[in-house]
Protein backbone atom coordinates (compact mmCIF):
# COMPACT_ATOMS: atom_id res chain seq x y z
CA UNK A 1 0.00 0.00 0.00
CA UNK A 2 1.14 3.49 -0.77
CA UNK A 3 0.59 6.47 1.51
CA UNK A 4 0.91 10.15 0.93
CA UNK A 5 1.55 12.52 3.78
CA UNK A 6 1.16 16.28 3.49
CA UNK A 7 2.83 18.43 6.12
CA UNK A 8 1.78 22.07 6.28
CA UNK A 9 2.38 24.96 8.65
CA UNK A 10 -0.42 25.67 11.10
CA UNK A 11 -2.55 28.75 10.60
CA UNK A 12 -1.01 31.75 12.29
CA UNK A 13 2.55 30.43 11.92
CA UNK A 14 4.54 32.84 9.78
CA UNK A 15 5.68 31.28 6.49
CA UNK A 16 8.44 33.48 5.05
CA UNK A 17 9.22 30.92 2.33
CA UNK A 18 5.60 30.93 1.16
CA UNK A 19 5.69 34.72 1.13
CA UNK A 20 8.88 34.78 -0.96
CA UNK A 21 7.33 32.31 -3.43
CA UNK A 22 4.24 34.51 -3.69
CA UNK A 23 6.32 37.63 -4.35
CA UNK A 24 8.32 35.85 -7.06
CA UNK A 25 5.16 34.64 -8.78
CA UNK A 26 3.73 38.19 -8.71
CA UNK A 27 6.96 39.45 -10.24
CA UNK A 28 6.90 36.76 -12.94
CA UNK A 29 3.56 37.95 -14.26
CA UNK A 30 1.10 36.13 -12.01
CA UNK A 31 -0.57 39.03 -10.22
CA UNK A 32 -3.56 36.84 -9.37
CA UNK A 33 -1.49 34.99 -6.76
CA UNK A 34 -2.35 36.07 -3.22
CA UNK A 35 -1.30 34.30 -0.04
CA UNK A 36 1.05 31.30 -0.56
CA UNK A 37 1.70 28.60 2.04
CA UNK A 38 4.31 25.93 1.32
CA UNK A 39 4.80 22.53 2.92
CA UNK A 40 6.14 19.02 2.44
CA UNK A 41 4.88 16.03 0.52
CA UNK A 42 6.12 12.59 1.58
CA UNK A 43 5.27 9.36 -0.25
CA UNK A 44 5.72 6.07 1.59
CA UNK A 45 5.51 2.38 0.55
CA UNK A 46 3.93 0.33 3.33
CA UNK A 47 4.02 -3.43 3.92
CA UNK A 48 0.48 -3.37 5.34
CA UNK A 49 -2.85 -4.32 3.78
CA UNK A 50 -5.25 -3.22 6.52
CA UNK A 51 -6.19 0.43 5.93
CA UNK A 52 -7.17 1.20 9.51
CA UNK A 53 -3.94 -0.27 10.84
CA UNK A 54 -1.90 1.60 8.24
CA UNK A 55 -3.56 4.86 9.14
CA UNK A 56 -2.92 4.40 12.85
CA UNK A 57 0.75 3.60 12.18
CA UNK A 58 1.10 6.60 9.86
CA UNK A 59 -0.42 8.82 12.50
CA UNK A 60 2.26 7.63 14.92
CA UNK A 61 4.99 8.23 12.28
CA UNK A 62 3.75 11.77 11.75
CA UNK A 63 3.72 12.58 15.45
CA UNK A 64 7.13 10.95 16.08
CA UNK A 65 9.10 12.20 13.10
CA UNK A 66 7.41 13.43 9.94
CA UNK A 67 5.78 16.55 11.40
CA UNK A 68 6.67 18.92 14.21
CA UNK A 69 3.26 19.38 15.78
CA UNK A 70 4.37 22.59 17.52
CA UNK A 71 4.11 24.37 14.17
CA UNK A 72 2.88 21.84 11.62
CA UNK A 73 -0.32 20.01 10.70
CA UNK A 74 -0.33 16.78 8.73
CA UNK A 75 -2.81 14.86 6.61
CA UNK A 76 -2.64 11.25 5.53
CA UNK A 77 -3.93 9.76 2.29
CA UNK A 78 -3.87 6.04 1.45
CA UNK A 79 -3.56 5.04 -2.18
CA UNK A 80 -4.30 1.59 -3.62
CA UNK B 1 33.76 18.81 35.81
CA UNK B 2 33.49 15.89 33.40
CA UNK B 3 31.76 16.72 30.16
CA UNK B 4 30.56 14.79 27.12
CA UNK B 5 30.15 16.39 23.71
CA UNK B 6 27.85 14.60 21.27
CA UNK B 7 28.91 14.19 17.65
CA UNK B 8 26.41 13.58 14.84
CA UNK B 9 27.15 13.15 11.13
CA UNK B 10 27.22 16.80 10.07
CA UNK B 11 28.11 18.35 13.45
CA UNK B 12 30.77 21.01 12.98
CA UNK B 13 31.14 22.96 16.24
CA UNK B 14 31.99 20.00 18.45
CA UNK B 15 35.70 20.89 18.31
CA UNK B 16 35.04 24.51 19.25
CA UNK B 17 32.98 23.60 22.27
CA UNK B 18 35.44 20.88 23.31
CA UNK B 19 38.20 23.48 23.20
CA UNK B 20 36.17 25.96 25.28
CA UNK B 21 35.54 23.25 27.88
CA UNK B 22 39.20 22.27 27.95
CA UNK B 23 40.14 25.92 28.38
CA UNK B 24 38.13 26.26 31.58
CA UNK B 25 38.45 22.75 33.01
CA UNK B 26 41.93 21.77 31.85
CA UNK B 27 40.57 18.46 30.64
CA UNK B 28 39.32 17.22 27.31
CA UNK B 29 35.66 16.25 27.20
CA UNK B 30 34.54 12.83 26.07
CA UNK B 31 33.38 12.90 22.43
CA UNK B 32 30.32 10.68 21.96
CA UNK B 33 29.26 9.39 18.53
CA UNK B 34 25.54 9.47 17.72
CA UNK B 35 25.21 5.65 17.66
CA UNK B 36 26.60 5.32 21.16
CA UNK B 37 23.67 4.91 23.50
CA UNK B 38 25.84 3.91 26.44
CA UNK B 39 28.54 6.43 27.21
CA UNK B 40 30.48 7.13 30.39
CA UNK B 41 28.64 9.09 33.10
CA UNK B 42 29.44 12.80 33.04
CA UNK B 43 28.49 15.99 34.92
CA UNK B 44 27.46 17.78 31.73
CA UNK B 45 26.26 16.81 28.26
CA UNK B 46 26.77 19.23 25.37
CA UNK B 47 24.81 19.01 22.12
CA UNK B 48 26.89 21.07 19.67
CA UNK B 49 26.13 23.08 16.57
CA UNK B 50 26.37 22.06 12.94
CA UNK B 51 24.08 20.49 10.38
CA UNK B 52 23.32 17.08 11.86
CA UNK B 53 22.07 14.65 9.20
CA UNK B 54 22.28 17.46 6.66
CA UNK B 55 19.25 19.17 8.24
CA UNK B 56 17.10 16.57 6.43
CA UNK B 57 13.34 16.76 7.04
CA UNK B 58 13.71 19.54 9.67
CA UNK B 59 16.80 20.81 11.49
CA UNK B 60 17.51 18.42 14.35
CA UNK B 61 14.60 16.08 13.53
CA UNK B 62 16.71 13.05 12.62
CA UNK B 63 19.33 13.58 15.32
CA UNK B 64 16.56 13.81 17.93
CA UNK B 65 15.71 10.15 17.17
CA UNK B 66 19.29 8.83 17.37
CA UNK B 67 20.39 6.24 19.99
CA UNK B 68 22.54 8.79 21.82
CA UNK B 69 19.58 11.16 22.23
CA UNK B 70 17.44 8.38 23.76
CA UNK B 71 20.14 8.11 26.44
CA UNK B 72 20.44 11.90 26.80
CA UNK B 73 16.67 12.09 27.42
CA UNK B 74 17.00 9.47 30.17
CA UNK B 75 19.90 11.28 31.83
CA UNK B 76 18.26 14.69 31.51
CA UNK B 77 15.23 13.24 33.29
CA UNK B 78 17.58 12.22 36.11
CA UNK B 79 18.85 15.79 36.30
CA UNK B 80 22.10 15.60 34.32
CA UNK B 81 22.63 19.12 32.88
CA UNK B 82 22.42 19.52 29.11
CA UNK B 83 23.80 22.51 27.20
CA UNK B 84 22.46 22.66 23.65
CA UNK B 85 23.93 25.16 21.20
CA UNK B 86 22.59 26.16 17.78
CA UNK B 87 21.82 22.90 15.94
CA UNK B 88 21.96 21.34 19.41
CA UNK B 89 19.10 23.65 20.46
CA UNK B 90 17.14 22.50 17.39
CA UNK B 91 17.87 18.87 18.30
CA UNK B 92 16.73 19.13 21.93
CA UNK B 93 13.50 20.96 21.01
CA UNK B 94 12.79 18.22 18.46
CA UNK B 95 13.54 15.67 21.19
CA UNK B 96 11.04 17.38 23.49
CA UNK B 97 13.62 18.39 26.11
CA UNK B 98 12.83 22.08 25.62
CA UNK B 99 9.58 23.77 24.59
CA UNK B 100 9.01 25.57 21.29
CA UNK B 101 10.83 25.17 18.01
CA UNK B 102 13.32 26.93 15.72
CA UNK B 103 11.94 28.04 12.37
CA UNK B 104 13.50 29.47 9.22
CA UNK B 105 14.85 33.00 9.84
CA UNK B 106 12.14 35.56 9.08
CA UNK B 107 14.29 37.21 6.37
CA UNK B 108 15.18 33.79 4.90
CA UNK B 109 18.92 34.48 4.99
CA UNK B 110 21.70 32.70 6.79
CA UNK B 111 22.90 35.08 9.49
CA UNK B 112 26.54 35.04 10.57
CA UNK B 113 27.50 37.94 12.83
CA UNK B 114 28.01 39.05 16.40
CA UNK B 115 24.83 39.72 18.36
CA UNK B 116 24.09 41.26 21.73
CA UNK B 117 22.24 39.24 24.31
CA UNK B 118 20.54 40.32 27.48
CA UNK B 119 21.02 37.84 30.31
CA UNK B 120 17.55 37.30 31.79
CA UNK B 121 18.59 35.57 34.99
CA UNK B 122 21.73 34.68 36.90
CA UNK B 123 19.81 31.98 38.79
CA UNK B 124 20.93 28.92 36.84
CA UNK B 125 23.86 26.54 36.41
CA UNK B 126 24.56 28.15 33.07
CA UNK B 127 24.27 31.85 33.88
CA UNK B 128 25.49 32.14 37.49
CA UNK B 129 28.61 34.05 36.42
CA UNK B 130 26.51 36.75 34.74
CA UNK B 131 24.29 39.44 36.26
CA UNK B 132 20.60 39.59 35.39
CA UNK B 133 20.21 42.37 32.82
CA UNK B 134 23.87 42.18 31.72
CA UNK B 135 24.52 42.59 27.99
CA UNK B 136 27.02 40.23 26.36
CA UNK B 137 28.30 39.94 22.80
CA UNK B 138 28.59 36.54 21.10
CA UNK B 139 28.36 35.30 17.50
CA UNK B 140 25.44 33.59 15.76
CA UNK B 141 25.59 31.49 12.59
CA UNK B 142 22.33 29.94 11.46
CA UNK B 143 19.49 29.95 8.95
CA UNK B 144 16.88 28.41 11.27
CA UNK B 145 17.07 30.28 14.54
CA UNK B 146 13.68 31.92 14.58
CA UNK B 147 12.32 30.78 17.96
CA UNK B 148 8.61 30.08 18.05
CA UNK B 149 6.23 28.85 20.73
CA UNK B 150 2.47 29.22 21.07
CA UNK B 151 1.01 31.82 23.42
CA UNK B 152 0.29 29.41 26.26
CA UNK B 153 3.85 28.09 26.16
CA UNK B 154 5.31 31.61 26.01
CA UNK B 155 3.30 32.70 29.01
CA UNK B 156 4.46 29.65 30.94
CA UNK B 157 8.10 30.35 29.99
CA UNK B 158 7.78 33.97 31.17
CA UNK B 159 5.95 33.10 34.39
CA UNK B 160 8.45 30.44 35.38
CA UNK B 161 11.55 32.43 34.44
CA UNK B 162 12.56 29.95 31.75
CA UNK B 163 13.92 32.52 29.31
CA UNK B 164 17.71 32.56 29.51
CA UNK B 165 18.76 35.14 26.91
CA UNK B 166 17.09 37.67 24.63
CA UNK B 167 18.57 39.38 21.57
CA UNK B 168 18.99 43.09 22.24
CA UNK B 169 20.62 46.31 21.03
CA UNK B 170 24.15 47.06 22.34
CA UNK B 171 22.60 49.21 25.09
CA UNK B 172 20.34 46.38 26.23
CA UNK B 173 17.11 47.56 24.61
CA UNK B 174 15.04 44.55 23.61
CA UNK B 175 13.38 45.48 20.33
CA UNK B 176 13.40 44.58 16.65
CA UNK B 177 16.76 46.19 15.92
CA UNK B 178 18.79 43.63 17.86
CA UNK B 179 16.79 40.63 16.66
CA UNK B 180 18.78 38.78 13.95
CA UNK B 181 16.20 36.18 12.94
CA UNK B 182 12.65 37.17 13.91
CA UNK B 183 12.51 35.15 17.14
CA UNK B 184 9.31 35.70 19.05
CA UNK B 185 9.86 38.13 21.95
CA UNK B 186 13.54 38.22 20.95
CA UNK B 187 14.14 34.85 22.61
CA UNK B 188 17.70 33.56 22.04
CA UNK B 189 17.83 30.86 24.69
CA UNK B 190 15.49 28.97 27.05
CA UNK B 191 15.62 26.60 30.02
CA UNK B 192 13.50 23.57 30.83
CA UNK B 193 11.35 23.78 33.97
CA UNK B 194 14.12 22.64 36.31
CA UNK B 195 16.71 24.84 34.57
CA UNK B 196 18.97 21.83 34.05
CA UNK B 197 18.63 21.94 30.27
CA UNK B 198 19.47 25.13 28.37
CA UNK B 199 19.34 25.67 24.64
CA UNK B 200 20.51 28.76 22.77
CA UNK B 201 21.15 29.71 19.16
CA UNK B 202 24.26 31.90 19.71
CA UNK B 203 27.71 30.36 20.13
CA UNK B 204 29.26 31.15 23.53
CA UNK B 205 32.01 28.63 22.70
CA UNK B 206 33.19 30.94 19.93
CA UNK B 207 33.61 33.87 22.31
CA UNK B 208 36.06 32.55 24.89
CA UNK B 209 39.31 34.26 23.89
CA UNK B 210 39.80 38.02 23.31
CA UNK B 211 42.14 37.20 20.42
CA UNK B 212 39.17 35.85 18.48
CA UNK B 213 36.94 38.87 18.89
CA UNK B 214 35.58 38.57 22.41
CA UNK B 215 35.36 36.47 25.53
CA UNK B 216 31.85 37.12 26.83
CA UNK B 217 30.94 33.47 26.36
CA UNK B 218 33.65 32.19 28.68
CA UNK B 219 31.71 32.99 31.87
CA UNK B 220 29.04 30.51 30.80
CA UNK B 221 31.56 27.66 30.89
CA UNK B 222 33.24 28.98 34.05
CA UNK B 223 29.83 29.12 35.72
CA UNK B 224 29.19 25.49 34.79
CA UNK B 225 32.55 24.44 36.23
CA UNK B 226 31.76 26.29 39.45
CA UNK B 227 28.32 24.70 39.71
CA UNK B 228 29.30 21.17 38.68
CA UNK B 229 32.71 20.58 40.27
Amino acid sequence: MKARVHVTLKNGVLDPQGKAIGHSLNRLGFPEVGDVRQGKFIELELAETDKAKAKARLDEMCRKLLANTVIENYSIELVG
Amino acid sequence: MKAAVLVFPGSNREGDVAQAIELVTGRKPQMVWHCDGDFEKTDLIVVPGGFSYGDYLRCGAMAAQSPVMAEVKKRAAQGVPVLAICNGFQIVTEAGLLPGTLMRNAHLKFVCSDVHLKVETSQSLFTNRYQAGQVIRVPVAHAEGNYFADETTLKRLEDRGQIAFRYCAPDGTVDGTGNPNGSIQNIAGVFNETKTVMGLMPHPENAVEPMFGGSDGKALFEGLVEALT
